[in-house]
């Protein structure tokens, strides 16, 4: 493995190169935003609405004051999570689309085991927390690690399989929620039992914000430093860019795949379990929220990058918060936010095509 | 409870008034008594705003709200039970000065709401479902809920005078209390005009499941079902695939007779603007909040879509002959004796449960008559 290390440490380049990178970074992202900015106020326009009356309450609603910010943050929050269950399976060129089902199995597995840790076994909640985080993770893990197992040795496409499987993941949730696992007193809303209230995990401190967001950035910074800075990150990423020369070079592409497969499962895990211990209380269908294809979205324009997902988040959280404005201003309707959503989402991948076209480069 | 409402008319019954709800009309010395203190209200939608369905019941209230003087209606549709719809309330709050919020999805009030009642104590709340309980919830917390089941016992009345095959067929959601209530009433309705009749029922398992609705309603068609019904929270892919299949539908939450002008039959639709203008009363007169209301057709919270051009006057005229009976009081649909389709009592002769008793709401079976069965 130190051999393989040898390439990431590199000598610095001149500064000029650096700033054309620099600014190869920066021109499909500003060319994107304004993409999306024309896009947007022209279909606004053509709705009868000012779209500089538009823009501003965007901008007010998600990040116009402390309220807008925590509000942005929040539904942020679990968005993280999921984006980084898409973002690290395609560390290995695995496209997977079916964080949804790992999220809600990873919420029950973190409900029940919650459930069985606290009221009969009267656990404290610091420990609690981490044993159902980890149920959930392993939950998660083991779901998404099964379709990175069924690609690896039965060369079943995992984009189709984890979506089917997310579909079983579902219909499995709602058996158990409203058979074994159901509370008795949850008549017209099948639930499991609730966590005491002095099990749910609070806010985090000065902030109105749950700890999906705190445990989000620093998954996404382990993840990030992983992939970027360890030989375990670079194998994965010789592994995802160029099989036959990972194989090569005698690395275990498919075990490093399986395994990148489980980790994204195991962060879509631990975004149900955070759901249940900071939200819900109990595994319940509002966990079903769609969490898990909205990250889908958000690692893609992130261009996967774990540590790209967290400002995406924010900025899709952001929306989320300024799209609930729009409504009560201006009674646009909810699909109005989902339009600006669709537009920046095909700017910023069309604008990928202008990386290295930069016309200050000769040549 | 329930007197409390304003002076809503009880029955906007007129035909084809499918934008009845929209129309309420109050005395002027009223209007101008409740002109005193503006208020902002805030309602949040589960799912969209026009679905036919659960969410336009409410809707339609909501937009009767705004032509009272003096109130503001705020609305925000397609919001999910997660923590989403606590900071919508909390912007509600804090950035239109919302000073009652209606949260009409059941999913949101535990914990969402009840979380947001503990932290804005100014301000109230009302939920949709039934669950405030005194001791338990804040004061600033409350439920409205409509005893729909007399609505579904009619359109019971009517299925059963329309239908010729005799088999009817109920598209529902999951099997709870309040769902199998629906199911059992509208059955025990339709046996009241001949109790050969059977109600074939399909659980979809999902509330919003359109795809699903679509099979249950085809294959319950193929059956040789000729009326069908539904608790789903929009009727309109199962009131469209009845009409495309020429047989007779009957509605759920608002009315869909514009989705089957041929056979759409009647429909048990909510009639949230009496609980509504309620709370909007008691806020404006600085009278402590209702937090309970409920109510049946009496009250003023339910009501009957207008009847189709298929309804023969047999039909019309026993139905309203039980309608009259519901309004005047003392109409009780659960009864004893009443067996469950397994031959189980269930409800013991002599015992009469009326609309009120909690023990319905526990309700865990379905009545004789009704083929299908719970699942899980």
């Amino acid at each position: 493995m130190n051999t393989l290390a040898a390439p990431a440490v590199n000598v610095a380049p001149p500064l000029g190169e650096r700033l054309a990178a620099l600014f190869d970074n920066l021109v499909p992202a500003l060319a994107a935003l304004v993409l999306t900015v024309l896009l947007f106020s022209v279909a606004v326009a053509l709705a009868g609405f000012d779209p500089l009356e538009v823009w501003g309450l965007i901008l007010m609603g998600g990040f116009g004051d402390a309220f807008a910010w925590q509000n942005t943050l929040q539904r942020a929050a679990p968005l993280i999570l999921t984006g980084l269950a898409v973002a690290l399976p395609a560390q290995a060129g695995r496209v997977i689309i079916g964080a949804e089902g790992a999220l809600v199995l990873g919420g029950l597995a973190a409900a029940a085991l919650g459930n069985l840790l606290s009221a009969q076994a009267q656990a404290p909640p610091l420990l609690l927390w981490p044993l159902m985080a980890l149920a959930g993770m392993l939950m998660g893990g083991f779901w998404i690690g099964i379709v990175g197992w069924l690609r690896e040795k039965r060369e079943v496409n995992e984009t189709i399989a984890s979506l089917l499987m997310s579909f079983i993941a579902i219909a499995l949730f709602n058996q158990m929620v409203e058979t074994v696992l159901r509370d008795p007193a949850s008549l017209n809303k099948p639930s499991t039992r609730p966590l005491a209230d002095n099990y749910l995990l609070p806010a985090m401190p000065g902030l109105d914000v749950h700890w999906g967001l705190g445990v989000g950035i620093v998954v996404a910074i382990v993840a990030w430093a992983v992939v970027k800075l360890t030989p375990l990150g670079l194998s994965l990423r010789v592994a995802g860019g160029n099989p036959r020369t990972a194989l090569g070079v005698g690395l275990p592409v498919s075990w490093l795949t399986i395994g990148a497969c489980a980790a994204g499962g195991a962060c879509a895990g631990l975004a149900g379990a955070v759901e249940v211990a900071a939200v819900h209380g109990a595994a319940n269908a509002s966990l079903i929220a769609g969490y898990g294809y909205s990250g889908i979205l958000i690692a893609f324009a992130a261009r996967f990058s774990p540590a790209g997902v967290v400002p995406v988040a924010v900025l899709v959280g952001g929306i989320a918060a300024s799209g609930s404005l729009l409504q009560r201003r201006l009674g646009l309707p909810d699909a109005s936010v989902t339009v600006l959503l669709g537009f920046a989402f095909v700017a910023l991948i069309g604008c990928e095509t202008l990386r290295g076209r930069s016309f200050w480069r000769k040549g | 409870m329930s007197q409390d409402r304003l002076t809503v008319p009880r029955r906007r019954l007129l035909a084809g008034s499918a934008l009845a709800s929209a129309s309420l009309v109050l005395p002027g010395a009223l209007r101008s008594a409740l002109a005193q203190t503006p208020v902002t209200m805030g309602v949040i939608y589960v799912g969209p705003r026009s679905d036919f369905g659960y969410n336009q019941a409410q809707a339609q209230a909501a937009a009767a709200m705004k032509r009272l003087p003096g109130v503001k209606v705020i609305e925000e549709e397609n919001v999910p039970e997660t923590a989403a719809v606590q900071k919508t309330m909390e912007a509600m709050i804090n950035q239109d000065k919302a000073g009652l919020i209606f949260a009409t999805s059941f999913g949101y009030f535990d914990p969402h709401m009840l979380k947001m009642a503990e932290k804005y104590p100014k301000v109230r709340f009302a939920h949709c479902g039934g669950m405030w309980t005194e001791g338990k919830h804040p004061k600033n917390a409350s439920s409205y809920f409509g005893y729909i089941d007399e609505c579904q016992y009619l359109a019971g009345i009517v299925a059963g005078y329309t239908s010729k095959t005799k088999k009817l067929g109920f598209i529902a959601a999951k099997p709870i209390p309040q769902v199998l209530r629906n199911i059992n009433a509208f059955t025990m309705g339709a046996k009241s005009v001949d109790p050969s009749i059977t109600t074939r029922v399909i659980f979809t398992g999902e509330w919003s499941m359109p795809v699903k609705e679509a099979e249950a309603a085809n294959s319950l068609i193929d059956q040789g079902v000729d009326v069908l019904t539904c608790h789903v929270d929009s009727p309109k892919v199962v009131v469209e695939t009845a009409e495309k299949r020429g047989i007779y539908s009957s509605g759920y939450h608002a009315s869909q007779a514009a989705l089957a002008p041929k056979g759409y039959l009647t429909g048990a639709e909510w009639d949230w603007s009496t609980p509504y203008a309620a709370q909007i009363k008691a806020l404006q007169g600085g009278a402590p909040q209702p937090n309970l209301l409920r109510g049946g057709l009496k009250e003023g919270y339910v009501k009957m879509s207008a009847y189709g051009p298929a309804v023969g006057d047999a039909a019309k005229k026993k139905a309203d002959e039980v309608k009259a009976a519901m309004l005047k009081g003392g109409f009780v649909i659960f009864k004893g004796a009443l067996k469950d389709n397994k031959g189980n009592v269930v409800i013991a002769a002599g015992t009469s449960l009326d609309q009120f008793n909690p023990e319905l709401e526990k309700m865990n079976y379905l009545v004789e008559g009704v083929l299908g069965s719970i699942p899980g």
